[in-house]
């Protein structure tokens, strides 16, 4: 007979992990269990791309929770099981060795796979993404004896990683096939002072640039061919190109989906007794206008998960949180408030080359996002204008003389 | 060790034997301590491990830097007694150190 548990929750992410965590802070009494592929106690993911690549932090310190605090919970952990079939009519999960284990409720925070390049070459050894503790161990005992790495793609993961390699003392080089970094997540101004700060630090930056395959030996990767015919030296890979949320079994089970699993204001799916938190639930967001979106961060993470906590616990209260973010680089600290998504209008307020600035986004004459770098002081006060929707002019934003909180 | 005596939100007292050389924060963090989510992992960029010092310990405290005093100001609940725990670091002095996690965050 199959283990059956009131909810079972579905990955350890920080998702997952805020749920078990926040059904007991609310006072569920029933059976709770973690399901996951990985073999940890639940960790924080965004050091892995930062002090933990770095060394500067050891596991431990990253751990979500002590061990010893999930069973004090009474929270099980199922670990090293992958779930491929979900069955919404017996309420049930199984996983990869055919086991079978019931729910009441689940909670569905798998989060997604680095998704990895599909040209020839892209699973050579030494081709790494950074999304888990093992991702992170393998390319950290790789690194030891590498002195050329090659970052394809220049989003966050990427660039953090590059910034933590450049100070490892490693030659690196960052391919990005958009004509900029952050492309898919900053303005330009943003765009350009990053890819200023990396080339200063010595990175290799190459934008525009279209890999065409990896050629190795033995194996192993040791060079990445570029589309203009360019070969790059290179001893490891890392590949930053996003994520493949994974939402395939409920796909399979008939959730409604996109990009991701369709999830509302309570973060339930379209399937009975069955929630999508984190990285990989499409839900609509009032911060986006009220369009469905996957968000990936902490933030999200944390706050959906406890509002499928609530709805479980008949306290239903609708996803509502202004979203918020952070990078780290260099000694560049990057705080987003908002979601920048649809911005006609930006306002740069203070001067990049003094290190400390933002970058406000409108639409439609409303201010809708901060990047602040090194700016914690607008990243905390623009949060209101955010959350307001505030219609401020352009002058006004610009001004650093005055503070944000006068303008709203 | 220094010993530490928190007061969590619903007024129940936890003394916890803390290691030095770590945040606060992360003490509080390892003795199970779930009211304080600490959502950045420590870098100063949100809000979530504000705690409330007592008084008297104040002086013997890191001051509070610009970043943590505008992070600071993002909670409504705000008291002089106001710090971030993950800006401070736990030492000997530390020893008998009261600490009240603040209603939010």
């Amino acid at each position: 007979m199959a283990d059956v548990y009131d909810v079972l929750i579905v990955g350890s992410g920080h998702a997952g992990a805020q749920a078990a965590i926040g059904l007991r802070q609310e006072g569920f009494a029933g059976s709770v269990a973690v399901i996951s592929e990985e073999v940890d106690f639940p960790y924080e993911r965004p050091p892995l791309s930062k002090e933990y690549l770095a060394g500067e932090r050891a596991f431990s310190r990253i751990l979500i929770k002590p061990e010893t605090f999930w069973a004090s919970r009474q929270i099980a952990f199922l670990f090293g099981r992958h779930v491929v079939k979900v069955d919404p009519a017996k309420h049930e999960v199984e996983d990869a060795d055919g086991g079978h284990i019931g729910y009441g409720k689940l909670i569905w925070a798998a989060g997604g796979r680095a998704r990895r390049l599909t040209c020839d070459g892209h699973d050579l050894a030494g081709v790494h993404g950074i999304r888990t503790r093992a991702d992170v161990d393998l390319l950290a005992h790789e690194l030891a004896g590498a002195s050329t790495v090659t970052v394809i793609g220049a989003g966050y993961i990427g660039l953090e990683a590059a910034a933590v390699l450049t100070k490892l003392g490693k030659k690196v080089i960052v391919l990005e096939a958009l004509d900029r970094v952050l492309a898919r997540v900053a303005g330009e101004p943003i765009s350009h002072f990053y890819a200023q700060e990396h080339l200063a630090h010595g990175v290799d930056l190459r934008l525009g640039t279209v890999v065409d395959c990896l050629k190795g030996e033995a194996g192993r990767v040791n060079q990445v061919s570029l589309a203009t015919g360019e070969a790059i030296p290179s001893d490891i890979v890392i590949v930053g190109i996003g994520i493949v949320p994974q939402v395939q079994p409920l796909v399979a089970a008939g959730a409604a989906a996109g990009n991701g699993v369709h999830a509302d204001g309570h973060c339930r799916t379209s399937l009975p007794d069955i929630y999508a938190v984190g990285d990989c639930a499409a839900h609509p967001n009032h911060y986006a206008e009220g369009k469905t979106i996957r968000l990936e961060s902490v933030q999200n993470a944390n706050d959906q998960a406890m509002t499928a906590v609530r709805d479980i616990l008949g306290k239903p209260t609708p996803y509502f949180v202004v979203p918020w973010f952070w990078s780290n680089q260099y000694d560049l600290r990057l705080q987003t408030v908002g979601l920048s998504i649809g911005y006609d209008q930006t306002v740069l307020r203070g001067d990049p080359a003094t290190r400390s600035f933002s970058l406000v986004y409108l639409r439609a004459g409303r201010v809708i996002a901060f990047d602040c770098v090194n700016a914690v002081k607008d990243y905390v006060q623009g949060k209101a204008l955010v959350q307001a929707g505030s219609r401020v002019a352009p002058h006004d934003l610009a001004d650093t003389n005055r503070p944000l909180k006068e303008l709203v | 060790m220094p010993k530490i005596l928190v007061t969590l939100r619903e007024g129940t007292k936890q003394e916890i034997d803390a290691a030095v050389g770590i945040s606060l924060m992360e003490n509080l963090r390892d003795s199970g301590i779930d009211e304080v989510l600490a959502l950045c992992g420590g870098c100063c960029s949100c809000a979530t491990c504000h705690v409330y010092i007592d008084e008297e310990f104040k002086d013997r405290l890191p001051p509070v830097s610009e970043d943590e005093d505008a992070l600071l100001d993002s909670s409504s609940y705000r008291l002089p007694t106001s710090r971030l725990s993950c800006q401070i670091n736990v030492d000997e002095k530390l020893d008998g150190l009261r600490v009240t996690v603040s209603p939010e965050g």
